[in-house]
Protein backbone atom coordinates (compact mmCIF):
# COMPACT_ATOMS: atom_id res chain seq x y z
CA UNK A 1 0.00 0.00 0.00
CA UNK A 2 1.73 3.53 -0.91
CA UNK A 3 0.41 6.79 -0.27
CA UNK A 4 0.82 9.87 1.48
CA UNK A 5 0.79 10.59 5.20
CA UNK A 6 0.04 14.04 4.92
CA UNK A 7 -3.77 13.01 3.71
CA UNK A 8 -4.17 11.24 6.66
CA UNK A 9 -2.76 14.06 8.67
CA UNK A 10 -4.93 16.26 7.02
CA UNK A 11 -8.37 14.52 7.74
CA UNK A 12 -7.29 13.87 11.41
CA UNK A 13 -6.54 18.35 11.12
CA UNK A 14 -9.75 18.42 10.27
CA UNK A 15 -12.15 17.06 12.93
CA UNK A 16 -11.25 20.42 14.89
CA UNK A 17 -12.94 23.03 12.57
CA UNK A 18 -15.61 20.19 11.86
CA UNK A 19 -16.65 20.62 15.29
CA UNK A 20 -16.22 24.12 15.72
CA UNK A 21 -18.39 25.10 12.73
CA UNK A 22 -20.92 22.77 14.22
CA UNK A 23 -21.03 24.19 17.22
CA UNK A 24 -20.97 27.96 15.79
CA UNK A 25 -24.26 26.72 13.92
CA UNK A 26 -25.37 25.01 16.46
CA UNK A 27 -25.60 28.11 18.61
CA UNK A 28 -27.40 30.52 15.62
CA UNK A 29 -29.87 28.04 15.50
CA UNK A 30 -30.13 28.18 18.90
CA UNK A 31 -30.68 31.98 18.77
CA UNK A 32 -32.83 32.13 16.06
CA UNK A 33 -35.23 29.66 17.62
CA UNK A 34 -35.37 31.90 20.46
CA UNK A 35 -35.64 34.88 18.88
CA UNK A 36 -36.45 34.80 15.55
CA UNK A 37 -36.17 39.02 14.78
CA UNK A 38 -32.58 38.40 15.77
CA UNK A 39 -31.81 36.58 12.89
CA UNK A 40 -30.49 39.84 10.99
CA UNK A 41 -28.20 40.22 13.18
CA UNK A 42 -26.62 37.02 14.33
CA UNK A 43 -26.48 36.31 10.69
CA UNK A 44 -23.38 38.00 10.11
CA UNK A 45 -21.65 36.81 13.50
CA UNK A 46 -22.36 33.45 12.71
CA UNK A 47 -20.95 33.51 9.00
CA UNK A 48 -17.62 35.60 10.78
CA UNK A 49 -17.33 32.94 13.31
CA UNK A 50 -17.56 30.41 10.89
CA UNK A 51 -14.65 31.90 7.90
CA UNK A 52 -12.19 32.25 11.25
CA UNK A 53 -12.89 28.72 12.33
CA UNK A 54 -13.07 27.43 8.67
CA UNK A 55 -9.63 28.85 8.09
CA UNK A 56 -8.03 26.58 10.05
CA UNK A 57 -9.07 23.72 7.78
CA UNK A 58 -8.23 25.82 5.10
CA UNK A 59 -4.61 26.45 5.98
CA UNK A 60 -4.14 22.03 6.52
CA UNK A 61 -5.23 21.46 3.26
CA UNK A 62 -3.14 24.01 1.99
CA UNK A 63 -0.06 22.75 3.99
CA UNK A 64 -1.33 18.63 3.21
CA UNK A 65 -0.53 19.84 -0.70
CA UNK A 66 2.76 21.75 0.31
CA UNK A 67 4.11 18.99 2.39
CA UNK A 68 3.00 16.04 0.05
CA UNK A 69 6.44 15.42 -1.02
CA UNK B 1 -10.59 15.31 -20.01
CA UNK B 2 -7.49 13.24 -21.09
CA UNK B 3 -8.09 11.13 -17.83
CA UNK B 4 -11.63 10.19 -18.76
CA UNK B 5 -10.44 9.03 -22.26
CA UNK B 6 -7.56 7.14 -21.28
CA UNK B 7 -8.10 3.34 -21.21
CA UNK B 8 -8.39 2.34 -17.24
CA UNK B 9 -5.33 0.07 -16.55
CA UNK B 10 -4.95 1.33 -12.95
CA UNK B 11 -6.19 4.53 -12.00
CA UNK B 12 -4.57 7.56 -10.78
CA UNK B 13 -6.23 10.62 -8.79
CA UNK B 14 -6.63 14.07 -9.90
CA UNK B 15 -3.96 16.27 -8.54
CA UNK B 16 -3.04 20.01 -8.80
CA UNK B 17 -1.61 19.09 -12.55
CA UNK B 18 -5.02 19.07 -13.45
CA UNK B 19 -5.45 22.72 -12.72
CA UNK B 20 -2.39 23.69 -15.01
CA UNK B 21 -4.33 24.64 -18.34
CA UNK B 22 -2.42 26.88 -20.51
CA UNK B 23 -4.20 28.03 -24.10
CA UNK B 24 -1.47 29.81 -25.65
CA UNK B 25 2.02 29.46 -24.87
CA UNK B 26 3.51 27.78 -21.52
CA UNK B 27 5.48 28.91 -18.68
CA UNK B 28 5.04 31.99 -16.25
CA UNK B 29 3.78 34.35 -19.29
CA UNK B 30 1.23 31.55 -20.66
CA UNK B 31 -2.40 32.72 -21.01
CA UNK B 32 -4.47 29.89 -19.70
CA UNK B 33 -7.86 28.89 -19.03
CA UNK B 34 -8.56 30.42 -15.77
CA UNK B 35 -7.24 33.96 -17.05
CA UNK B 36 -9.59 33.51 -20.10
CA UNK B 37 -12.33 32.78 -17.55
CA UNK B 38 -12.06 36.25 -15.90
CA UNK B 39 -12.13 38.06 -18.85
CA UNK B 40 -15.44 36.47 -20.18
CA UNK B 41 -17.06 36.60 -16.51
CA UNK B 42 -16.01 40.91 -16.45
CA UNK B 43 -17.53 41.04 -20.02
CA UNK B 44 -20.55 38.97 -18.61
CA UNK B 45 -20.90 41.08 -15.86
CA UNK B 46 -20.83 44.12 -17.77
CA UNK B 47 -23.38 43.09 -20.16
CA UNK B 48 -25.73 41.76 -17.57
CA UNK B 49 -25.70 44.67 -15.27
CA UNK B 50 -26.16 47.41 -18.16
CA UNK B 51 -28.85 44.94 -20.06
CA UNK B 52 -31.10 45.01 -16.82
CA UNK B 53 -30.48 48.11 -15.48
CA UNK B 54 -30.62 49.83 -18.53
CA UNK B 55 -33.97 50.89 -18.84
CA UNK B 56 -34.97 51.22 -15.03
CA UNK B 57 -38.60 50.47 -14.94
CA UNK B 58 -41.23 51.41 -11.92
CA UNK B 59 -42.25 48.02 -12.23
CA UNK B 60 -38.65 46.04 -12.27
CA UNK B 61 -38.55 43.18 -14.79
CA UNK B 62 -37.25 40.14 -13.38
CA UNK B 63 -33.24 40.64 -14.68
CA UNK B 64 -34.05 44.39 -12.65
CA UNK B 65 -35.48 42.04 -9.83
CA UNK B 66 -32.65 40.46 -9.77
CA UNK B 67 -29.61 42.92 -9.98
CA UNK B 68 -31.62 45.08 -7.24
CA UNK B 69 -31.41 42.17 -4.80
CA UNK B 70 -28.06 41.20 -4.99
CA UNK B 71 -27.16 44.73 -5.06
CA UNK B 72 -29.34 45.33 -2.20
CA UNK B 73 -28.21 42.35 -0.29
CA UNK B 74 -24.53 43.81 -0.33
CA UNK B 75 -25.42 47.56 0.33
CA UNK B 76 -27.87 46.86 3.14
CA UNK B 77 -27.13 43.44 4.26
CA UNK B 78 -22.94 43.90 4.45
CA UNK B 79 -22.10 47.23 3.96
CA UNK B 80 -24.18 49.01 6.10
CA UNK B 81 -24.28 46.53 8.66
CA UNK B 82 -20.76 45.95 9.31
CA UNK B 83 -19.18 49.43 7.85
CA UNK B 84 -21.28 51.91 9.49
CA UNK B 85 -24.47 54.30 7.96
CA UNK B 86 -22.07 57.03 8.18
CA UNK B 87 -19.34 56.01 5.71
CA UNK B 88 -20.79 52.56 4.24
CA UNK B 89 -21.56 54.20 0.71
CA UNK B 90 -18.61 54.94 -0.36
CA UNK B 91 -17.25 51.35 -0.10
CA UNK B 92 -20.53 49.65 -1.99
CA UNK B 93 -19.12 49.92 -5.10
CA UNK B 94 -16.13 48.37 -4.99
CA UNK B 95 -17.56 45.37 -2.05
CA UNK B 96 -20.34 44.82 -4.86
CA UNK B 97 -17.92 44.72 -7.73
CA UNK B 98 -16.08 41.76 -5.00
CA UNK B 99 -18.57 39.83 -5.00
CA UNK B 100 -19.94 40.09 -8.64
CA UNK B 101 -16.45 38.83 -9.53
CA UNK B 102 -16.60 36.11 -7.05
CA UNK B 103 -19.90 34.95 -7.77
CA UNK B 104 -19.89 34.74 -11.39
CA UNK B 105 -16.07 33.01 -11.49
CA UNK B 106 -17.34 30.54 -8.71
CA UNK B 107 -20.16 29.69 -10.50
CA UNK B 108 -18.14 28.69 -13.54
CA UNK B 109 -16.89 25.88 -11.70
CA UNK B 110 -20.47 23.83 -12.08
CA UNK B 111 -21.27 25.65 -15.14
CA UNK B 112 -20.59 23.24 -18.22
CA UNK B 113 -18.94 25.08 -21.41
CA UNK B 114 -16.53 26.65 -18.00
CA UNK B 115 -16.09 24.07 -15.58
CA UNK B 116 -13.75 25.79 -13.84
CA UNK B 117 -13.26 27.31 -10.83
CA UNK B 118 -11.13 30.64 -11.63
CA UNK B 119 -9.91 30.59 -7.87
CA UNK B 120 -9.17 27.74 -7.61
CA UNK B 121 -5.93 28.95 -8.96
CA UNK B 122 -3.99 30.99 -5.93
CA UNK B 123 -2.78 33.75 -7.92
CA UNK B 124 -6.21 35.07 -8.31
CA UNK B 125 -7.16 35.32 -4.82
CA UNK B 126 -4.02 36.81 -3.65
CA UNK B 127 -4.76 39.91 -6.09
CA UNK B 128 -7.86 40.46 -4.67
CA UNK B 129 -7.44 39.86 -1.00
CA UNK B 130 -4.16 42.53 -1.79
CA UNK B 131 -6.91 44.96 -3.00
CA UNK B 132 -8.68 44.79 -0.07
CA UNK B 133 -5.46 44.42 2.11
CA UNK B 134 -4.21 48.04 0.48
CA UNK B 135 -8.03 49.58 0.85
CA UNK B 136 -8.27 48.60 4.69
CA UNK B 137 -5.14 50.20 5.81
CA UNK B 138 -5.40 53.04 3.40
CA UNK B 139 -8.88 54.29 4.93
CA UNK B 140 -7.86 53.46 8.33
CA UNK B 141 -4.60 55.18 7.62
CA UNK B 142 -6.08 58.29 6.19
CA UNK B 143 -8.78 58.49 8.66
CA UNK B 144 -6.76 58.75 12.50
CA UNK B 145 -3.41 59.42 10.48
CA UNK B 146 -0.55 56.77 10.20
CA UNK B 147 0.44 56.74 13.94
CA UNK B 148 -3.00 56.89 15.23
CA UNK B 149 -3.87 54.08 12.92
CA UNK B 150 -1.39 51.54 14.23
CA UNK B 151 -2.08 53.04 18.36
CA UNK B 152 -5.57 52.72 17.71
CA UNK B 153 -4.84 48.98 17.08
CA UNK B 154 -4.38 48.32 21.23
CA UNK B 155 -7.57 48.72 22.82
CA UNK B 156 -7.45 51.39 25.76
CA UNK B 157 -7.30 50.51 29.16
CA UNK B 158 -4.79 48.04 29.37
CA UNK B 159 -2.63 47.73 31.51
CA UNK B 160 1.26 48.83 30.97
CA UNK B 161 2.78 45.11 30.65
CA UNK B 162 0.41 43.70 28.12
CA UNK B 163 0.21 46.66 25.40
CA UNK B 164 3.26 45.62 23.80
CA UNK B 165 2.47 41.92 23.74
CA UNK B 166 -0.79 42.77 21.87
CA UNK B 167 0.73 45.42 19.96
CA UNK B 168 2.32 42.90 18.08
CA UNK B 169 -0.45 40.06 17.83
CA UNK B 170 -2.69 42.84 16.37
CA UNK B 171 0.21 43.57 14.29
CA UNK B 172 0.71 40.21 12.76
CA UNK B 173 -2.97 39.79 12.61
CA UNK B 174 -3.75 43.00 10.40
CA UNK B 175 -0.48 42.82 8.58
CA UNK B 176 -0.29 38.89 7.66
CA UNK B 177 -3.35 36.74 8.81
CA UNK B 178 -6.15 38.49 7.98
CA UNK B 179 -4.95 38.63 3.90
CA UNK B 180 -3.83 35.64 3.85
CA UNK B 181 -6.47 33.81 5.32
CA UNK B 182 -8.55 35.94 3.11
CA UNK B 183 -6.93 34.33 -0.06
CA UNK B 184 -6.28 30.92 0.90
CA UNK B 185 -10.13 30.56 2.16
CA UNK B 186 -11.30 31.14 -1.12
CA UNK B 187 -8.60 29.27 -3.00
CA UNK B 188 -9.15 26.50 -0.60
CA UNK B 189 -12.67 26.24 -0.94
CA UNK B 190 -12.71 25.88 -4.85
CA UNK B 191 -9.70 24.18 -5.09
CA UNK B 192 -11.07 20.95 -2.63
CA UNK B 193 -14.23 21.11 -4.00
CA UNK B 194 -13.46 20.69 -7.95
CA UNK B 195 -10.65 18.52 -6.97
CA UNK B 196 -13.50 16.40 -5.03
CA UNK B 197 -15.52 16.76 -8.43
CA UNK B 198 -13.31 15.50 -10.13
CA UNK B 199 -12.18 12.59 -8.19
CA UNK B 200 -15.75 11.40 -7.90
CA UNK B 201 -16.40 11.37 -12.01
CA UNK B 202 -12.85 10.47 -13.05
CA UNK B 203 -13.17 7.45 -10.45
CA UNK B 204 -16.58 6.41 -10.91
CA UNK B 205 -15.72 6.15 -14.99
CA UNK B 206 -13.18 3.86 -13.69
CA UNK B 207 -14.95 2.00 -11.86
CA UNK B 208 -17.97 1.55 -14.50
CA UNK B 209 -15.42 0.84 -17.16
CA UNK B 210 -13.20 -1.98 -14.62
CA UNK B 211 -16.83 -4.61 -14.79
CA UNK B 212 -18.21 -6.80 -12.28
CA UNK B 213 -19.52 -5.78 -8.66
CA UNK B 214 -17.65 -2.31 -9.24
CA UNK B 215 -20.04 -0.95 -11.95
CA UNK B 216 -22.82 -0.61 -8.86
CA UNK B 217 -19.99 1.26 -6.93
CA UNK B 218 -19.06 3.47 -10.04
CA UNK B 219 -23.12 4.29 -10.62
CA UNK B 220 -23.35 5.25 -6.90
CA UNK B 221 -20.23 7.45 -7.02
CA UNK B 222 -21.42 9.17 -9.88
CA UNK B 223 -24.22 9.91 -8.08
CA UNK B 224 -22.59 11.72 -5.26
CA UNK B 225 -20.92 13.12 -8.13
CA UNK B 226 -23.69 14.78 -8.62
CA UNK B 227 -24.76 15.66 -5.11
CA UNK B 228 -21.31 17.19 -4.39
CA UNK B 229 -22.18 19.28 -7.42
CA UNK B 230 -25.03 20.34 -5.98
CA UNK B 231 -23.51 21.16 -2.63
CA UNK B 232 -20.70 23.30 -4.51
CA UNK B 233 -23.22 25.32 -5.56
CA UNK B 234 -24.06 26.56 -1.99
CA UNK B 235 -20.55 26.66 -1.42
CA UNK B 236 -19.57 29.14 -3.87
CA UNK B 237 -22.06 31.45 -3.06
CA UNK B 238 -21.06 31.31 0.69
CA UNK B 239 -17.81 32.32 -0.28
CA UNK B 240 -18.71 34.82 -2.47
CA UNK B 241 -20.19 36.27 0.71
CA UNK B 242 -18.21 35.37 3.03
CA UNK B 243 -15.18 37.15 1.42
CA UNK B 244 -17.58 40.41 1.16
CA UNK B 245 -18.36 40.13 4.81
CA UNK B 246 -14.62 39.65 6.02
CA UNK B 247 -14.12 42.67 3.19
CA UNK B 248 -16.78 44.85 5.03
CA UNK B 249 -15.65 44.01 8.42
CA UNK B 250 -12.03 44.60 8.36
CA UNK B 251 -12.91 47.96 6.42
CA UNK B 252 -15.25 48.94 9.25
CA UNK B 253 -12.78 47.87 11.86
CA UNK B 254 -10.10 50.24 10.05
CA UNK B 255 -12.75 52.99 10.52
CA UNK B 256 -13.81 52.71 13.93
CA UNK B 257 -12.73 54.85 16.62
CA UNK B 258 -11.60 52.24 19.00
CA UNK B 259 -10.81 48.11 18.25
Amino acid sequence: MTGNIAILGYGLSAIGPGIGVGLIFAAYINGVARQPEARGMLQPIAFLGMAITEALAIFGIALAFVFRG
Amino acid sequence: MSLVSAAPSEYTAPGVEEFWQPIIGDGAWAITRPISLVVVSCGLIIWFLLATTRKKAMVPSRGQMATEAVYGMVRNGIAKDLIGSKEFLRFVPLLFSLFMIILVNNFFGVIPPFSYPTFSRIGFPIALSLIVWVVFHAVGMKKHGFFGYWKSLVPSGLPKGMILPIFFLELITDLFTRPVTLALRLFGNMFAGHILIVLFITGGWYMLTSGGILVIAGGVTWIFALVMTLFEILVEFLQAYVFTLLSALYIGGALADDH
